[in-house]
């Protein structure tokens, strides 16, 4: 749920990175926190196993510039996507204003891909959010590697509304502030669209 | 309803009540976070403390107790007190949508803070609940004017990104 504060002249947004395990949403938060100057961004907050995979959630408060004079605050999560994790990615996604999902797009990792997408729905059903009208951003990850699925092939599997799909490479940067824009740009435009 | 409306009359006596629970405990911090981790308004000490993590951990906190409550067949709390080395952290649930917490040290008690946070999150229901019923009488107008994002362009999102 976006929070208007007009007197502090801001605009709080909730921005969700949902997706399979080892599929790169930390490592999208990760170049986000490490391109971004100081001023415009708090700490990354991780809350991680030991093996730095992602336990609770990861959150990351951006400032992404003024519209109107409005400053416009994103705070970005990233859910654990192992699958025993349900009961977290369920509460990060309470309130959500937008998803990004990372697919991961080795051969392999397909069966995983399609069952976090269908975790996505189910939790936002459990919310009775609306899947049709989210901001929603399909990221394919992981371009460098070998043993990838064609990106055509991938949106046939993966698109479900006609999204904006972005191919990336999150280790090196690639794609990662492309899909933060077209999430942004969605979700402001859905919030233009609620406000008049 | 996908936003809330923080008017400007009601965020200031937010944040008098929050002033007045810090200065009233003699504490460091008192802040309100929406429980999906959206920060509402922070009072006190907040140099070198990054306020917005601070407010989504302290969400993340409450959400996973409130998790092990349901597994363990609990109605539900609404208290939570972490004893640290020299920090202390004190939440209350306003209206379970809202979060008061207060961050003290040694200078106060927990007795003090518990007592005048149940005070205050009594009266912050209050303000919160005006802050919904504004919201639902006047949907066309954004508070303090016209809707801000109303002529919003996609050119104008492209330019955050520069
Ligand atoms: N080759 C390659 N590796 C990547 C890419 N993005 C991420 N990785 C690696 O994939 C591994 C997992 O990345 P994370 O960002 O931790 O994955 P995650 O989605 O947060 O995983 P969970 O927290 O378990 O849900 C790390 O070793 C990353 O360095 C990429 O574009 N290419
Ligand atoms: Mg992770």
């Amino acid at each position: 749920m976006a929070l208007l504060n007009p007197r502090q002249k801001e605009l709080i947004c909730k921005i969700v990175y949902y997706g399979p395990g080892l599929g790169g949403k930390t490592t999208n938060l990760k170049y986000i926190f490490e391109h971004t100057s100081p001023m415009s961004r708090g700490e990354l907050v991780t809350l991680n196993t030991q093996g730095d995979r992602t336990l609770y959630f990861d959150v990351l408060p951006l400032n992404l510039g003024t519209i109107k004079g409005y400053k416009i605050r994103f705070q970005l999560y990233t859910v654990p996507g192992q699958v025993f994790y349900s009961e977290s990615r369920k509460i990060i996604l309470r309130g959500v204003d937008g998803v990004v999902f990372v697919a991961d797009s080795q051969q392999e990792r397909m069966d995983a891909n399609i069952e976090s997408l269908e975790d996505l729905q189910e939790n936002l059903r459990q919310y009775d959010y609306s899947f049709a009208n989210l901001p929603y951003v399909l990221q394919l990850n992981k371009r460098d590697l070998p043993n990838i699925v064609p990106a055509e092939e991938m949106k046939k599997i993966l698109v479900l509304k006609g999204e904006p799909v972005v191919e990336a490479v999150a280790i090196r940067g690639i794609g990662v502030m492309e899909t933060l824009k077209e999430v942004s740009k969605l979700v402001l435009l859905k919030l233009k669209k609620e406000m008049k | 309803m996908s936003f809330l409306v923080l008017y400007g009359e009601e965020y200031e006596e937010i944040k008098r009540i929050l002033l007045q629970l810090k200065e009233e405990t003699n504490s460091r911090i008192a802040l309100i976070v929406e429980k999906n981790g959206q920060p509402i308004a922070f009072i006190g000490e907040v140099d070198g403390v990054d306020t917005t993590s601070l407010g989504s951990l302290v969400a993340g906190n409450v959400a996973a107790t409130e998790g092990l409550a349901r597994l363990l067949g609990e109605q539900g709390f609404s208290l939570i007190f972490d004893e640290g080395e020299r920090e202390n952290l004190h939440m209350t649930l306003i209206a379970s949508k809202f979060i008061l917490a207060v961050l003290f040290d040694k200078k106060t008690s927990l007795g003090l803070v518990r007592l005048r946070a149940k005070n205050a999150a009594n009266r912050l229901e209050k303000v919160f609940k005006r802050l919904e019923e504004k919201m639902e009488q006047d949907k066309e107008k954004m508070g303090e004017g016209e809707s801000p994002f109303e002529d919003i362009s996609e050119e104008d999102i492209e330019n955050l990104f520069k």
